[in-house]
């Protein structure tokens, strides 16, 4: 009776034990990472990418679609060129517009999809056309601030 | 000169030889305290046998080295993850990485936090309580009833406790970064709200299962060995009386402690500075 | 009695360090089927004695034959086999505290036999019935009285049947009804079994009751022997006082020490 259920809590253990150790493996080592899964890579210009870092996420309602590769400046246009690889199972209509969006009010930025009508696919090496910047803080401070100063005025004129 | 000093201060002269005599005593007991450890150390696995035919005896030692000591590693991994989730943040967000910190807790703890804070809290919890029980054995004549009964306490009595906290360690140190990843994550995505994707796939892209997880391991195994060893060394060895336990009881914690300091040190530069140069 | 002894003692000498030796040159012999009780204040080295008849301590100098076997020059292996065929009652019980009164007893039968689970079940209760504590098989140690205790550690020691028994004080704090079962107990053993027993003891009454034999040792040295009812009639002055618990005699109650007045010193200087 007492050996038994001191069996059970040793194998209790045990399991946890290398349950931890394959958590440990699996999913915070790479043994299971996909990377040789198949993508193919997009590229977006952007007038201001705040705070978007090499890794970041690629979602498109939600759903982590696929990762920045890579982040460079344009000489020509002085914009930000973001490439980034997509999932191959994924595919995106060719007005497909990219914005930089935040999670949560301080996390970090990653770019957002927003799937458009046409019906020809996006394909390796193609440029999305619709982008939209990054919402840049103190921007939107001034913006908020500006807004309250007007509403304040209103409601001062309406008494 | 010199000379002149020591022969008017004979005492000091006396006093001095007297200190480095008592110095050279104490290193000499030492040493051969060591000597003993490390017979005692080839017995036990000489006299591993019994207990690994009958994994019973092993079973049983789990579970008061492993499974009791389960909650308090739980429950600090939980915690130093949200501290290092917390901390790591704070830090990380200056330099605007802040998605890096999924990278930064699971490091810390594969490499470094997990064998080591389990090997401390192990060996306070389980090493401790190995000491007095085989302590008190002794000085309670137990072990010598089993030794009239033709039965080697060192089989029946220390083996399994040795195995069973070799085998607890990894488990704990395991549990003990997951759970402070769990921690972290709790802390910096469901908390502060860094993105759950880069959160996960920078920790998976930067920790490498052989060069992080299986040295982290590694280091917990041998940790394992050593608070093992010297719990039921100082066990064995103890005086057979209530003070002489109670010290034991106290070397065990002490010795462990500086011991898996020290190991942590080598086995560091052993494992990680020299992948870092291939 | 021509027969060959159990145990056989041939001028041992011992010393826990070589500037107080406890045993000087002790020679005794045990008859199979005896039981031989061994008397002696506390101190003259009663327990260290029976230690180097099971092969604990090595004797400095002198011939130890036990159960035919030398035991001064057997290995460990020797020893442990030898240690099969005898069993010890300590002087404080020394129960394995992490285990039942009936794990205690079934010790040594699942250590060294493989008889299965029911012939254990029924010989520990055997054994337990025969010091009276069936009853108490499923208790702790630490849930005992030290007379109980005291009487698993007895039904432990026997558990395998041993040739040669050796209790070590296996009479002090029991009560008077506790005292007599395990007096009678020995005796029984002794006799149904075919062992041979050696009673340590300081008690004078029981253990003549039940004794065939008995060794005085004073200060490392067997001062008298003879059977009990020679000893109570014996005139020589040790036992005499021993027996009828006299302070005046030539037994010492004082541990050896330098003189009392030199102790004193502190005392006469503040005078
Ligand atoms: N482990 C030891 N180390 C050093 N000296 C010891 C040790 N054990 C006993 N002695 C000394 O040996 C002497 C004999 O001890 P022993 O235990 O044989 O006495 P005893 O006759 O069994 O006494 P008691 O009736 O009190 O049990 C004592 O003077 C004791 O001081
Ligand atoms: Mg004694």
């Amino acid at each position: 009776m007492k050996r038994s259920t001191i069996d059970i809590w040793v194998g209790v253990f045990v399991a946890i034990g290398f349950g931890g150790l394959l958590f440990l493996a699996l999913k915070v080592g790479n043994l299971a990472s996909f990377s040789t899964a198949e993508a193919y890579q997009l590229q977006a210009k952007f007038a201001n990418i705040g705070g978007l870092k090499v890794r970041a996420a690629i979602k498109s309602a939600g759903v982590v679609v696929g990762r920045v590769s890579n982040v460079t400046f344009d000489n020509e246009s002085y914009e930000a060129i973001v490439t980034f690889n997509v999932d191959a199972q994924y595919k995106f209509p060719r007005d497909t517009s990219a914005k930089i969006l935040t999670s949560g009010l301080l996390g970090e930025q990653y770019v957002g999809l927003e799937a458009g009508g046409d019906g020809v696919m996006l394909k390796q090496g193609d440029r999305l056309r619709l982008t939209q910047s990054a919402v840049v803080l103190e921007n939107l401070i001034s913006q908020f601030l500006f807004n309250k100063a007007a509403e304040g005025k209103d409601t001062k004129d309406g008494k | 000169m010199p000379l002149l000093l020591c022969m008017a201060e004979p005492s000091l002269l006396t006093a001095v030889r007297q200190g480095l005599e008592r110095l050279g005593q104490a290193a000499a007991a030492k040493i051969w305290r060591l000597g003993f450890a490390a017979r005692f150390f080839v017995a036990i696995l000489l006299n591993s046998g019994t207990a690994l035919r009958r994994f019973r005896l092993i079973i049983r030692e789990i579970y008061f080295a492993g499974v009791q000591s389960l909650v308090i590693i739980l429950v600090s991994g939980l915690f130093v993850g949200m501290v290092l989730g917390l901390q790591g943040y704070d830090t990380l967000q200056r330099y605007g990485s802040s998605e890096a910190l999924g990278v930064l807790v699971a490091l810390s703890l594969v490499r470094e936090l997990g064998p080591v804070i389990a090997g401390l809290l192990f060996a306070s919890r389980a090493g401790s309580a190995i000491t007095a029980e085989i302590g008190l054995m002794k000085a309670t004549e137990q072990i010598a009833a089993m030794e009239m009964m033709a039965v080697d306490p060192i089989a029946r009595v220390v083996a399994p406790r040795f195995w069973a906290g070799v085998i607890s360690m990894p488990l704990l140190a395991a549990l003990f970064s997951a759970m402070g990843i769990f921690g972290g994550y709790l802390v910096g995505v469901q908390l502060i709200g860094v993105d759950e994707g880069s959160f996960w796939s920078q920790m998976q892209s930067s920790v490498d299962v052989r060069e992080d997880i299986l040295n982290g391991v590694i280091k917990s195994l041998v940790f394992g060995v050593a608070v093992s060893w010297i719990a039921v060394f100082e066990g064995y060895d103890a005086p057979p009386t209530a003070e002489g336990v109670s010290g034991a009881t106290t070397r065990t914690v002490v010795t462990s402690s500086l011991a898996i300091l020290a190991l942590d040190f080598v086995l560091t530069a052993l494992m990680f500075t020299g992948g870092n140069g291939k | 009695m021509a027969s060959v002894p159990i145990v056989e003692i041939d001028k041992v000498s011992f010393g826990y360090d070589a500037a107080r030796p406890v045993l000087h040159g002790v020679s005794l012999r045990i008859e199979p089927g005896s039981v031989v009780g061994i008397m002696g204040q506390s101190g003259c080295g009663k327990t260290t004695l029976l230690r180097i008849i099971a092969g604990w301590l090595k004797a400095s100098a002198g011939a130890t034959r036990v159960l035919g076997e030398s035991v001064h020059e057997l290995d460990s292996e020797g020893i442990y086999a030898l240690r099969r065929k005898m069993g010890m009652l300590f002087q404080f019980g020394a129960l394995f505290t992490d285990m039942t009164v009936f794990d205690n007893v079934a010790f040594q039968m699942r250590e060294h036999t493989d008889l299965p689970p029911d012939l254990v079940h029924d010989l520990v209760m055997m054994k337990l019935e025969a010091v009276g504590l069936r009853g108490a098989a499923q208790r702790m140690p630490s849930e005992l009285s030290g007379g109980m205790a005291r009487r698993v550690a007895l039904a432990r020691a026997v558990a395998l049947d041993p040739r040669l028994m050796l209790y070590d004080e296996p009479f002090t704090g029991l009560d008077p009804i506790s005292l007599g079962v395990i007096a009678r107990l020995i005796r029984t053993l002794n006799d149904s079994l075919g062992q041979t027993s050696i009673v340590v003891s300081h008690d004078v009454e029981e253990c003549f009751g039940i004794v065939d034999y008995v060794y005085f040792v004073s200060a490392g040295r067997i001062v008298a022997e003879g059977k009990p009812d020679a000893m109570r009639r014996s005139g020589e002055a040790f036992v005499k006082q021993f027996v009828r618990g006299e302070t005046d005699g030539p037994i010492p109650f004082h541990y050896p020490a330098p003189g009392y007045e030199a102790d004193l010193a502190a005392a006469a200087v503040h005078g």
